[in-house]
């Protein structure tokens, strides 16, 4: 066993499967430049003096080109972990992303393969509304991309490695409060969630959920840092003699949605929590699946606590303003129970 | 064109003869209502396709564009398969789920085409990127028109591919127009082999209708890419003979243009230069059309003979 913060889980499974699969190479900005940081937060640090400039390779701010470039790269038989600096850079790929890496196969009839990893960090950590952004939902509705959020550095080492061994498309969020509490490039905010990581291999498969804290009066599904915050918030209800069950579904694509129908069944009552803004959430998503098919075992109405429907402000008081929060949490299941 | 075996030559006037000869067909087929939403024919461009592909193999790869039938047929689609595709058949080469934008078979060495102008840009030095770290000596190539050149991803990709000497090669199919706008009111500069120098890359422009010309300056491309002496932009320039898409008269087009333009049919410029060179007869060009002729006549009636597929096909092939 050996304590990580996600950061250095995410690196160790990015090292672990280069070393494994010679398919394997890493593409985006400053990832691996001699004396840089390794990637915007550090997750892959030092991999370039183990697998060379070549493996870890570094390039202009391209965007679209190297996502481009990883794609063709995925179709001819490699399987590049592509690295946007901050997820907001996404957007200037979107037509790579959208367009060729979800369809390709679709369009070929199946004939073509698409082996490829894209790690996107999100999440808003004073950096004003353009290095902030919880975008999980664009991609969310895209057919053929699987999503993948984790929450803790066990999960970002499993969830990466069954990632790279996947032959889809798959996005995986990191939030960038999650990354680690150390170091020149931890963000402000930081919190600590380093975890004890076990020396053997391991792999989560995708959809499956886990159950974070049991509970018999509401489910909170809840994804990256607001796992965090939902479970501040059930030990805060748990006093009040409310029980809340937490989910963190692991990945939005494929959907554990057994394990959410069977809590909503148990509880009767759901509350939705991301960091992602309010209208078109993948929480709305959520919501209008479980209204639809376990309707009758619902108590109250469904709740969203999202982020309002605003860029990501800058200044402090704003900023925590926007982002959600156990006391939020708090008071909108009280709402509903 | 005196070092070119007699044997390539006639692959590429055979392959350009197939290419109109399909390209016809579709426009007939189209009229006729087999053909579902819209057709972007290549008639007129065919040097380009033919002449670049005679350079390549099997094991090579191409991206195409919205107007892919040509290069298809360049690169080894069956022509059956193809026409299925465009039909929406099961039969076609992606069993229905591409269609005449979309067209391409991997096992032959062509992904997808794709129909979002300039994104195969970066997908072909990507196969490049592939190939390197693979130790293959395959080579990409990337076909396009003027207007992708105008991209954002252009300018990226070709940095990028030269930095890191990439097996691939850029062909710029000049044809003047990106859909109704032409070239002067969308380039300041309109010699787009210019930009190459950019990038770092030699840059060429030829004459796109003249099928040796293209041949050869593509063959010089492929043969550096293939050395591991990085990519080059080729500018082909061409014309295309009919409008667009479906329903474009080109009307903004000046009067005469097209006319000129079919004087140098490269067809016709590749006959004669056969018939000069007493390479084929005639009678050998007559019978040359006759098979191409009856290929797309096959093609078309295996197409219209193919099932279309069943509607819940559509759920499959999304995931691998």
């Amino acid at each position: 066993m050996k304590k990580m913060s996600i950061a250095e889980a995410l690196r160790e499974a990015i090292r672990e499967e280069m070393v494994r699969d010679e398919r394997v190479f890493c593409i985006g900005e400053d990832i691996g430049i001699t004396g840089g940081f390794g990637g915007a937060f550090t997750v892959t640090l030092g991999l370039s003096d183990q697998f060379g400039h070549e493996r870890i390779l570094d390039t202009p701010i391209s965007e679209s080109g190297f996502i481009g470039i990883a794609i063709g790269a995925a179709m001819a038989g490699m399987r590049p972990i592509a690295d946007f600096e901050y997820g907001d850079f996404a957007f200037c790929a979107m037509d790579q992303l959208v367009n060729n890496m979800s369809k390709l196969r679709y369009m070929s009839g199946g004939k073509v393969k698409l082996p490829m990893v894209v790690r996107v960090p999100v999440g808003a950590t004073r950096r004003g509304a353009q290095h902030a952004q919880s975008i999980e939902s664009y991609f969310f509705h895209v057919p053929g991309i699987k999503i993948a959020c984790p929450s803790t550095a066990y999960d970002a080492k499993g969830l990466l490695k069954t990632a790279v061994r996947d032959d889809n498309p798959v996005m995986v969020f990191e939030h960038k409060k999650l990354y680690g509490a150390k170091g020149a490039r931890k963000v402000e905010g930081a919190m600590d969630v380093e975890q004890e990581i076990p020396d053997e291999e391991y792999l989560i498969p995708f959809g499956k959920a886990e159950v974070k804290k049991e509970g018999k009066d509401v489910t909170i599904v809840a994804t990256l840092r607001m796992v965090y915050e939902s479970l501040a918030a059930a030990a805060v209800l748990e006093k009040e003699g409310i029980s809340a069950e937490v989910i963190d579904p692991r990945t939005l694509i494929p959907f554990d949605w057994e394990c959410v129908m069977d809590s909503v069944k148990k509880t009767g009552r759901l509350l939705i929590v991301h960091e992602d803004n309010y209208t078109g959430g993948w929480g709305a998503e959520i919501a209008a699946s479980v209204a639809e098919k376990a309707f009758d075992y619902l108590d109250a109405p469904i709740k969203r606590v999202c982020a309002p429907d605003i860029p990501v402000p800058y200044s402090p008081p704003m900023e925590d303003f926007y982002i959600p929060s156990a006391e939020k949490i708090v008071k909108a299941i009280k709402e509903i129970i | 064109m005196e070092n070119i075996p007699r044997d390539k030559l006639l692959g590429i006037y055979e392959c350009m003869l197939r290419i109109r000869e399909f390209e016809n067909k579709i426009y007939y087929l189209f009229i006729d209502g087999f053909i579902p939403g819209t057709i972007h024919l290549y008639q007129g461009q065919e040097a380009v396709a033919a002449g670049v592909c005679a350079n390549l193999r099997k094991d090579d790869v191409i991206t195409s564009t919205h107007r892919p039938h040509g290069h298809a047929i360049a690169k080894g689609v069956p022509s059956g398969s193809l026409m299925a595709e465009i039909f929406g058949k099961s039969t076609g080469c992606c069993k229905g789920k591409g269609g005449s934008m979309h067209v391409g078979d991997i096992d032959v060495g062509m992904p997808p085409a794709i129909a979002i102008v300039a994104g195969g840009i970066p997908v072909a030095a990507g196969m490049a990127l592939a190939f390197k770290f693979q130790k293959k000596n395959s080579v990409a190539v990337s076909f396009f028109g003027e207007g992708a050149t105008n991209e954002g991803v252009f300018h990226e990709t070709l940095n990028m591919a030269s930095l890191w000497n990439l097996p691939v090669v850029y062909i710029c199919e000049n044809n003047l127009y990106a859909a109704s706008t032409h070239i002067e009111k969308a380039f300041k500069i309109t010699d787009i082999a210019k930009r190459a120098d950019a990038y770092g890359m030699p840059g060429r422009t030829v004459d796109g209708n003249d099928a040796v010309a293209v041949y050869s300056a593509a063959k010089e491309a492929v043969e550096q890419a293939r050395a591991g002496k990085g990519p080059s932009l080729l500018v082909c320039n061409t014309y295309r003979h009919g409008g667009h898409s479906r329903g474009d008269a080109c009307t903004y087009r000046p009067k005469g243009e097209k006319e000129e333009w079919l004087k140098k049919d490269p067809l016709i410029i590749m006959e004669n230069m056969l018939l000069e060179a007493k390479l084929l007869s005639a009678d050998g060009i007559k019978a040359m059309k006759e098979k191409a002729e009856q290929e797309m006549i096959e093609a078309s009636e295996f197409a219209k003979a193919s099932p279309l597929p069943a509607p819940e096909q559509a759920l499959e092939d999304l995931w691998a």
